[in-house]
């Protein structure tokens, strides 16, 4: 198992590589990952190639792995309601019956491998946790080739150390990802959604109204256009007769009514190709962030405080301004995607804590930085 | 004078001298956590208040070269607080403030020591709760909590203290304070803090820790469930997750579980089960409502021989009385006993513990089952007589071959216990020496000097900077036997 020339699509984020190797088990993964040190290749994996585009380009890049072979559903244990994925798996690809994994992704296409390797999340994260919180169990290959596992099949296990949270949201740094096992949840026989629009100075007040309900809803979500009023949309999934009395409630409660998911639900709110932005909130400053992005507009998670923003113009002084905000209201600003003129000239990942400890993470797991080279927080 | 006595002059001087312990009487009391068959009298101990006299007396070992073990409230049950002769035991005992409750955010901020409970009862002022409960929660602490990655009853529907946990300061194995996730979801960067969680103890210590807070739900309802045997009760736990249903908690005990809560708690379980299931579902009242009904018609279907649905709290609190007091009232019917805690997947569940029986009956010692059965989270008791000659050896290999049958059935050999001081022969059974070395890898990384609670988890430390040799297959059972 080697690598063949690449061709004219092969590149990240404006970067053109070498050669790309397709592996098709774990074990070839190892050789080529062997055979790549050897030749001191610097590495990028490719899964379904949705954010491929995320993150500033690769300081070097030689040899793009990509997992389209690495493909399939090694286990689906029903009853103990576990599943085991190769990496390259879509996530539209998978069908559990009366189960699902209820990882929400906002990209069509995107695979197993990529939404844990980025940490994506969508509007359900609220009721049933990220990737992080699903992921039982992990295989990986290091740089270098070393096959490595951590968790396992069951849902509740503490031996060892949580490597699976370490690779979640690493953005193929730390190595390959081949596997992983997650935990599934039953689909819910019912589910409605309850929506109602209304200035932002309204959406605190019937965020705090939810927040107080007891009705455990499985998303919140917000959406305001550009200088647009405020759509609230509340999901609530469980048994009809459950569900019937949730969304009576909501819809006292919001003033709202029932009806289908939006258009805009769980979707990006930028264009392909756009600059994107995702700011955090502690959940009691999300309606500050909201009324902040009256000039970009502003989508997202208001019940996980987890928000996302198209950027245009005058790219540097909003990101700059947004980020102010969202450090203010006691989280973060990313700039995941953007074109590459853009990305050049802000800051795409902004301060981040705790960065002394994970160089050393890094240095430990790719002591040749051969990873994904300068596509990650502090230049990592 | 030793280093260990110029550490204690130098941290009598800069915390104080009440903050340090080094009278060989006063050290013996902390000789043990819950696992009280590993004893080891510490050199010293370091009661801190605030984070910075902990990176204090972190920093005060790093600078000395003497190993550090930090602990809670000393109940963790895999010896992952055991100390270290020549080291500092660094209690959070004093670390005991609730800084922040925050309902708006849905999150607490509390310090180190701060008891399990404590969290829920502070939050329910409010409305709110802190959803992970070890059996221990009145006196466990949340950095303990923390350091293993506790579960407990509700975990199958909730998530353990990993979901749980947003943010952390914790002082590194370097002694220097670093602030891991926060108030807000999703810190870029590497998920430290989710490598942390469940690190036992050798990636730092947690000093402050932002918790997430859950609503309280508007209706809980518990059922007690007796069937003839433990298969049947199995097959009926089977049944409601097949069906759909994620109950807040599917808890099991056998014929001699219940033999002992009996005698020490009466609670008035249905005389003559073979095995109780404890059932219970929260939520939306109407969503919890119609559940309820669907549980109850699954576990008749399964040959419930009675059902007992509880009436009001109180009824409820006496069906988890029995099960929660279980461990200790095991005492009643037996003068010694191992506490084991593996995981095997749920649909294992019938043909393990008849597994666990025949190994049982072939070594001559009875062993009492009361587990998770919603998660597979096992927790057999095995019961024997220090007194009588050769049964605490047949005790120690019948709970050995259950931690095998763990890992035979592609389970875990700790579901929240941790692996602590008693398990690490174990690991290399369940992990391959790669996964081992790269576990190492975090490891070198927050602690290169490997004066972090040394000794525990792993078999095998390797130093940090040493190149990883590759080693046969044969050499993981080997290294085993050296500890």
């Amino acid at each position: 198992m080697r690598w063949q020339p690449a061709g004219t699509d092969d590149h990240v984020a404006g970067v053109p590589a070498r050669f790309v190797a397709a592996p098709a088990s774990t074990e070839e993964a190892s050789e080529v990952l062997r055979a790549a040190a050897a030749e001191d290749l610097a590495v990028v994996v490719r899964g379904g190639g949705t954010k491929l585009g995320w993150g500033p380009p690769p300081r070097r890049l030689d040899l793009i792995v990509d997992t389209h072979r690495l493909t399939g559903v090694v286990e689906h244990a029903a009853g103990d309601l576990i599943t085991v994925l190769r990496a390259g798996t879509r996530l539209s690809d998978l069908d559990f019956g009366s189960q699902q994994l209820a990882l929400d992704s906002p990209l069509p296409g995107a695979t197993v491998g990529g939404s844990v390797a980025v940490n994506v999340s969508g509007p359900r994260r609220m009721l049933y946790g990220t990737a992080r919180d699903l992921l039982i169990g992990i295989t990986v290959v290091r740089p270098g080739g070393t096959v490595a596992h951590s968790g396992g099949k069951v849902v509740k296990n503490v031996a060892g150390y949580d490597l699976g949270k370490l690779f979640t949201g690493s953005y193929g740094t730390l190595g390959l990802i081949t596997e992983c096992a997650f935990r599934l949840h039953p689909v819910p026989p019912a589910r409605a959604v309850v929506t109602r629009t209304v200035p932002t100075a309204g959406v605190g007040a019937l965020l705090a109204a939810v927040r107080d309900e007891q009705i455990v809803p499985s998303a919140v979500e917000v959406d305001r256009p550009p200088e647009g009023e405020v759509t609230v949309a509340v999901l609530v999934e469980g048994t009809a007769e459950g569900v019937r009395d949730r969304a009576a409630r909501l819809e006292k409660v919001l003033g709202g009514q029932s009806g289908d998911l939006p258009s805009w639900w769980g979707a990006y709110p930028w264009q392909p190709g756009g600059t994107g932005l995702k700011l955090t909130a502690a959940l009691s400053k999300v309606p500050d962030l909201v009324e902040a992005a009256g000039e970009t507009g502003i989508r997202g998670s208001a019940g996980t405080g987890v928000l996302y923003a198209p950027v245009t113009g005058d790219v540097p002084r909003i990101v700059e301004r947004l980020r102010a905000e969202a450090v203010r209201a006691g989280g973060h600003a990313v700039v995941l995607t953007a074109p590459a003129e853009v990305g050049q000239a802000v800051d795409m990942w902004g301060p981040v804590p705790g960065l002394d400890l994970m160089r050393r993470v890094k240095d430990q797991f790719d002591p040749g930085h051969h990873f994904a080279p300068g596509r990650f927080v502090g230049g990592i | 004078m030793t280093s260990l006595d110029e550490l204690a002059a130098g941290l009598r001087t800069a915390l104080g001298a009440d903050r340090v312990v080094s009278d060989r009487v006063e050290l013996r009391t902390y000789e043990c956590d819950g696992l009280a068959h590993y004893k080891v009298t510490p050199g010293l101990v370091v009661l801190p208040r605030d984070a910075a006299e902990c990176a204090r007396t972190v920093a005060g070992c790093v600078a000395a070269g003497v190993p550090f073990v930090a602990r809670g409230s000393g109940t963790g049950l895999s010896g992952g607080a055991l100390p270290h002769a020549d080291g500092v035991l660094i209690v959070t005992a004093k670390m005991r403030d609730i800084l922040e409750v925050a309902p708006a955010d849905e999150r607490a901020v509390v310090q180190p020591g701060v008891i399990n409970l404590q969290v829920s009862r502070a939050a329910a002022a409010h409305g709110y709760y802190y959803a992970p409960d070890p059996s221990s929660q009145q006196i466990c602490s949340i950095g303990g909590n923390v350091a293993e990655n506790s579960g407990g009853a509700h975990c199958l529907k909730y998530g353990f203290t990993t979901n749980h946990v947003l943010g952390a300061e914790i002082v590194t194995p370097d002694g220097d304070l670093v602030e891991l996730g926060g108030r807000a979801p999703d810190t870029p960067g590497y998920d430290l803090l989710g490598a942390f969680v469940g690190s036992e103890g050798t990636l730092g210590i947690a000093t402050r820790v932002t918790v997430r807070l859950t609503r309280l739900p508007e209706s809980v309802r518990t059922l007690l469930a007796a069937f003839a045997t433990t298969d049947a009760a199995g097959a009926a736990t089977s049944a409601i997750i097949a069906a759909g249903v994620v109950p807040a908690a599917v808890e099991m005990m056998d014929a001699l579980a219940i033999e002992a809560a009996e005698a020490a708690v009466a609670c008035g379980y249905p005389p003559g089960a073979g095995a109780v299931l404890i059932v219970e579902l929260d939520g939306p009242a109407a969503e919890v409502a119609a559940q309820f009904a669907q549980v109850t018609a699954l576990c008749e279907a399964n040959g419930a021989t009675e059902l007992r649905i509880a009436a009001d709290d109180a009824e409820r609190a006496l069906f988890w009385k029995g099960r929660k007091s279980a461990f200790a009232a095991v005492g009643r019917i037996s003068p010694d006993y191992i506490v084991q805690d593996g995981v095997i997947p749920r649909t294992a569940l019938p043909e393990v513990l008849h597994r666990i029986g025949e190994v049982a009956s072939a070594h001559g010692v009875r062993v009492a089952n009361v587990f998770h059965a919603g998660d597979g989270n096992l927790h057999p008791l095995v019961l024997f007589d220090a007194a009588t000659d050769g049964e605490a050896e047949r005790a120690e290999e019948v709970s050995g071959a259950i931690i095998d049958l763990c890992i035979e059935y592609g389970g875990s050999i700790t579901g929240e216990h941790g692996v602590g001081t008693d398990k690490a022969k174990y690991m290399p059974r369940m992990f391959t020496d790669d996964d081992l070395v790269t576990m190492q890898l975090l490891r070198c990384a927050f602690d290169p000097a490997g004066l972090a609670n040394p000794g525990k988890i792993f078999p095998t430390p390797r130093l940090c900077g040493e190149v990883p040799r590759r080693h046969s297959a044969a050499d993981a059972p080997a290294a085993a036997e050296i500890f």
